[in-house]
C-alpha cells in the first residue's frame, strides 16, 4: 500500500482492490461502506464537538471574555462534558405531542448532512461520492433538514415550535434558490456539476479570482443564502430565542436536542466546505503568478490542510457576522431574498454568462 | 385550497379558507419579557391583534410591608422594585420623609445623591442597551453594556458595599460620607465611557438590520403617551417634556446645566436614541458636580426614631425609567399609616397594547425591551 499525503487515489485503490482480494465481491462492497460509515460518524462526533468549543471561543473572543475555561485545558473538554450531559438527560416527549413524528424529526435532521458530507471532496482522491452532478445532489439532500424543522415544530404541540417551524419552512424555501444560482454562476465557468472537476478547474488560479466580478458577487451572495439557509443568526429567525424561545426545538432534550444541535455545526461545516470547493479552489495550494520559489513551498503543504484551513476561515466569516448582527424580521428577510438577493443574482447569472462568452475571465 | 359544493350547488370555501387567530402565553417564563411579566398574546399568524399584560407574578405587596416598618425600612424595601435604580428610589423614599420632617439636609448630601443617581441612571441604560441588542438578537451588545456598568458598580461597592441593591440612602443623607477615591473614580469611569460610547453607535445604531428592526416600529403618539402616564425617555420620545429633575428640581439638579432629552418621533429607534443621549446628558451633569462637592456633614442630625406630623407628603422623582412618585399618609406613628409609589414601570407597560396593534412577535420584542420595563417595578 502506497500511502500519499498529496494524493489518495492510489491509496484509496489499493485499499478496495486488497478488500476485493480477500473477500467476496458483495462483502467487500458492504465491508467498505462499512468502515466509510464508521469513519464519516467518528469525523462528524469530532466535527460537532470541536465546532461547538471553536464557537463558544470566537463567540467569546467577539464579547470580550474567555468562554470555557475550567474543563480541561482552555476548556477543551467542555464540550465533550456537555454532551455526556445531553446522553444522560431524560428525552422528554410533550403531552399530545405526536410521539413518532417527534422523534423522526430529530433523525431527518441529522440525515441530511450526513448525506450531503458524502459528496466533500478533503483532497486529491479522497471522497465517498463523486457524481457528475455533485453540486446538484449536495443542494437537494440539504434541503432534506427543513423535512425535520417541519416537522419537530409540527408535532411538538406548542405554539412557539410551529411559529419556528412556519418561519423555517419559508426561509430555507426562499433561500435554496440563492443559493443554486449563485453556485450556478461559478458552474458556467466550470462546465461541469461534478466537484472533482470543479476542484480540478481551479489548478492555476481559484474561481473566486479568475472569476471576475461576478464571481465576487456570487460568493457574498452565496455566504449570505447559505447561513440563512442553516439557520444561523442573523437569520436565526426558526429559533430566535428572544421572541419563540428556541423555535422549532424548544420541546426537545437530552440526546434528540444534541442532534439538532449537531446537525446545525454539520450544515455549518458543509456550507464552508461547499463554499471552499466552489469558490476558493478545494485542496487546490495557493499561487501566485510565476513566482515559483512561493509556489513550491505552497505546493509543499498537503491538500488536507489547504482544505481545512480555508474551511475554517470561512466558518470563522460566518462565526463573525453571527455575533455581530441583530437579527432581521420575518418579512425582512423575505424581501431580503425575494426583492433584492434574487434579482441581484439572475443578473449576476447573465453577467457571468457575458463574461465567460467573451472569454473576459482570467 | 380546497372547494366543496353545499346543497344549493354552491361552492363553500369558507370553511376551509377562514383563518383563526390564537392566543400565546408570552411569560411568566420567557427569555425576553425579563423576569416574570405574562402577556396573553392574541395573533393571526404572526401578526399581534391584542396585547393584553397581566401582571402580578411576582407581587410582593411592598406597599402594605411598608405600613408595619420603620421609615429607615421603608428605604430598602424600595431597592427591590426597580432595582436598575434603587438608589434613585431610595431618594424618593428619603425626599419625601424628609419633606414630612422640615429637615434641613447638607449641601454635601444633595450634591453625592445626584451624583450617584446619574451614576445609577448610566448604568440602568447600560445595562438597557445590552439587553436591548440581545433582544433583537445581537448578543455582542449585552456583554459589551455589562464591561462598562461593572465599573459604576465597583464604585458603588467602594461607596456602600453593595452593588446592586443599595440602601445608600436614609432619611437625612447618606449612610456613609463617600470614599477618598470617589472622585478619582468616577472621573476615570468618565473619561472611559466617553471613549465607549461611540463603541455602541457603532455596534447597533449606525446598523442597517437594527435601524430597519426599530424605525418606525411601534409608534406612540405624544396624546397617548400623555394619556397611558408613560414618563421617563419613552414618553419624551414622543415629544412630551416631562423630566421631574428639570420640571421640580429636588437634590442638586437646580444647580446643574443640563438639556431634556425631547424628540418627536415617537418609535422605538427614538427612544433608543433617547437613552443614548441620556448617558451623554448623565456625564454632563455629573462632570459639573464631581469637582464641587462641597464639604460638611453627610448625614443631618435625625431622631433614631423618625414619626412623620400626622398628614400627606407626596415626591416625585425622575428614575432612569420616569416618573416615581413616593405618596406617605403618616398618623403620627412610628411607621407610615399608607404608602403609594407610582411606579413608572406600570403606566408605560400599559401603552404596550396601542404600540403593538398590527406589528410583527418580533417587532413586540423590540418594543419591550425600549420601553425598559423593568417588572418588579411593575408588580411591587
Amino acid at each position: 500500500m502506497n500511502f500519499n499525503i498529496y494524493d489518495f487515489t492510489d491509496f484509496v485503490t489499493s485499499v478496495s482492490n486488497w478488500l476485493n482480494e480477500i473477500l467476496s465481491p458483495e462483502l467487500a462492497v458492504i465491508t467498505g461502506m462499512a468502515i466509510i460509515g464508521i469513519i464519516f460518524l467518528l469525523f462528524i462526533a469530532l466535527l460537532g464537538l470541536s465546532l461547538v468549543y471553536i464557537e463558544r471561543k470566537v463567540c467569546a473572543f467577539f464579547q470580550q471574555r474567555l468562554g470555557p475555561m475550567r474543563v480541561g485545558f482552555w476548556g477543551t473538554a467542555q464540550t465533550i462534558a456537555d454532551i455526556i450531559k445531553l446522553i444522560f438527560k431524560e428525552p422528554l416527549v410533550t403531552k399530545n405531542a405526536d410521539k413518532f413524528l417527534f422523534n423522526l424529526a430529530a433523525f431527518i435532521v441529522m440525515i441530511a448532512p450526513l448525506l450531503a458530507i458524502a459528496a466533500v471532496p478533503f483532497a486529491k482522491g479522497l471522497h465517498v461520492l463523486d457524481f457528475d452532478i455533485g453540486i446538484f445532489y449536495v443542494t437537494a439532500v440539504s434541503s432534506i433538514g427543513v423535512t425535520g424543522i417541519l416537522l419537530a415544530g409540527w408535532s411538538s404541540n406548542n405554539k412557539y415550535s410551529l411559529i419556528g417551524a412556519m418561519r423555517s419552512g419559508a426561509q430555507i424555501v426562499s433561500y435554496e434558490l440563492s443559493v443554486g444560482l449563485s453556485l450556478l454562476t461559478i458552474i458556467i465557468l466550470t462546465g461541469s456539476l461534478q466537484l472533482s472537476e470543479i476542484v480540478n478547474s481551479q489548478s492555476d488560479g481559484w474561481w473566486i479570482f479568475k472569476g471576475n466580478i461576478p464571481a465576487v458577487i456570487a460568493f457574498i451572495i452565496f455566504i449570505i443564502a447559505s447561513t440563512a439557509e442553516s439557520n444561523r443568526g442573523p437569520f436565526d429567525l426558526a429559533e430566535a430565542e428572544s421572541e419563540i424561545t428556541a423555535g422549532f426545538h424548544t420541546e426537545y432534550s437530552g440526546i434528540k436536542f444534541a442532534f439538532f444541535f449537531l446537525s446545525e455545526y454539520v450544515n455549518l461545516f458543509i456550507i464552508a466546505a461547499i463554499g471552499t470547493t466552489v469558490f476558493f479552489g478545494g485542496w487546490m495550494p495557493l499561487h501566485l503568478g510565476n513566482l515559483t520559489f512561493f509556489n513550491n513551498i505552497m505546493d509543499f503543504i498537503p491538500p488536507l490542510i489547504w482544505f481545512f484551513m480555508k474551511v475554517a476561515a470561512l466558518l470563522f466569516l460566518i462565526m463573525w457576522f453571527k455575533w455581530t448582527f441583530p437579527r432581521l424580521r420575518i418579512d425582512q428577510m423575505l424581501t431580503l431574498e425575494w426583492k433584492y438577493l434574487l434579482p441581484l443574482n439572475l443578473m449576476n447569472l447573465m453577467l457571468m454568462s457575458i463574461v465567460s462568452l467573451n472569454g473576459w475571465h482570467f | 385550497m380546497f372547494t366543496l359544493l353545499d346543497e344549493n350547488g354552491k361552492t363553500d370555501t369558507k370553511e376551509f379558507t377562514e383563518t383563526q387567530e390564537y392566543f400565546v402565553n408570552m411569560g411568566p417564563q420567557h427569555p425576553s419579557t425579563h423576569g416574570v411579566l405574562r402577556l396573553l398574546l392574541t395573533l393571526d399568524g404572526e401578526i399581534i391583534r391584542r396585547v393584553e399584560p397581566h401582571i402580578g407574578y411576582i407581587h410582593r405587596s411592598i406597599e402594605k410591608m411598608c405600613e408595619k416598618d420603620s421609615y429607615q425600612q421603608v428605604v430598602h424595601l424600595t431597592d427591590r422594585m426597580d432595582y436598575l435604580s434603587c438608589h434613585i428610589n431610595n431618594e424618593a423614599v428619603c425626599l419625601c420623609v424628609e419633606k414630612g420632617l422640615q429637615l434641613e439636609i447638607p449641601e454635601r448630601v444633595k450634591y453625592i445623591r445626584t451624583i450617584i443617581s446619574e451614576l445609577t441612571r448610566i448604568a440602568s441604560h447600560q445595562l438597557w442597551w445590552g439587553v436591548m441588542g440581545m433582544d433583537l438578537g445581537a448578543i455582542t451588545s449585552f456583554l459589551y453594556g455589562f464591561r462598562d456598568r461593572e465599573m459604576i458598580t465597583d464604585i458603588f461597592e467602594e461607596t456602600c458595599g453593595a452593588r446592586l441593591t443599595m440602601n445608600y440612602n436614609v432619611p437625612g443623607g447618606v449612610m456613609f460620607d463617600i470614599h477618598p477615591n470617589f472622585r478619582k473614580r468616577t472621573k476615570d469611569f468618565i473619561s472611559h465611557f466617553k471613549k465607549k460610547l461611540p463603541e455602541y453607535d457603532e455596534l447597533l445604531t449606525g446598523n442597517v438590520i437594527f435601524e430597519e428592526r426599530t424605525k418606525g416600529i411601534g409608534y406612540l403618539s405624544k396624546e397617548d403617551a400623555i394619556s397611558f402616564g408613560v414618563t421617563g425617555p419613552s414618553a419624551r420620545a414622543s415629544g412630551f417634556a416631562c423630566d421631574i429633575r428639570k420640571k421640580i428640581p429636588y437634590s442638586a439638579y437646580d444647580k446643574v446645566d443640563f438639556k431634556e432629552i425631547v424628540f418627536t418621533e415617537g418609535d422605538s429607534y427614538t427612544r433608543y436614541k433617547a437613552r443614548i443621549a441620556e448617558m451623554w446628558e448623565s456625564m454632563h451633569i455629573i462632570e459639573q458636580l464631581i469637582d464641587n462637592i462641597p464639604e460638611g456633614e453627610f448625614k443631618a442630625k435625625t431622631k433614631a426614631v423618625i414619626k412623620l406630623p400626622p398628614g400627606e407628603y407626596y415626591q416625585r422623582v425622575e428614575t432612569a425609567r420616569g416618573e416615581l412618585g413616593v405618596f406617605i399618609i403618616s398618623d403620627n406613628k412610628k411607621s407610615p399609616y399608607r404608602v403609594k409609589f407610582r411606579s413608572p414601570g406600570f403606566s408605560n407597560l400599559f401603552a404596550l397594547d396601542t404600540m403593538a396593534k398590527g406589528c410583527k412577535i418580533a417587532d413586540l420584542v423590540a418594543m419591550m425591551s425600549t420601553l425598559d420595563l423593568v417588572i418588579p417595578d411593575i408588580d411591587r
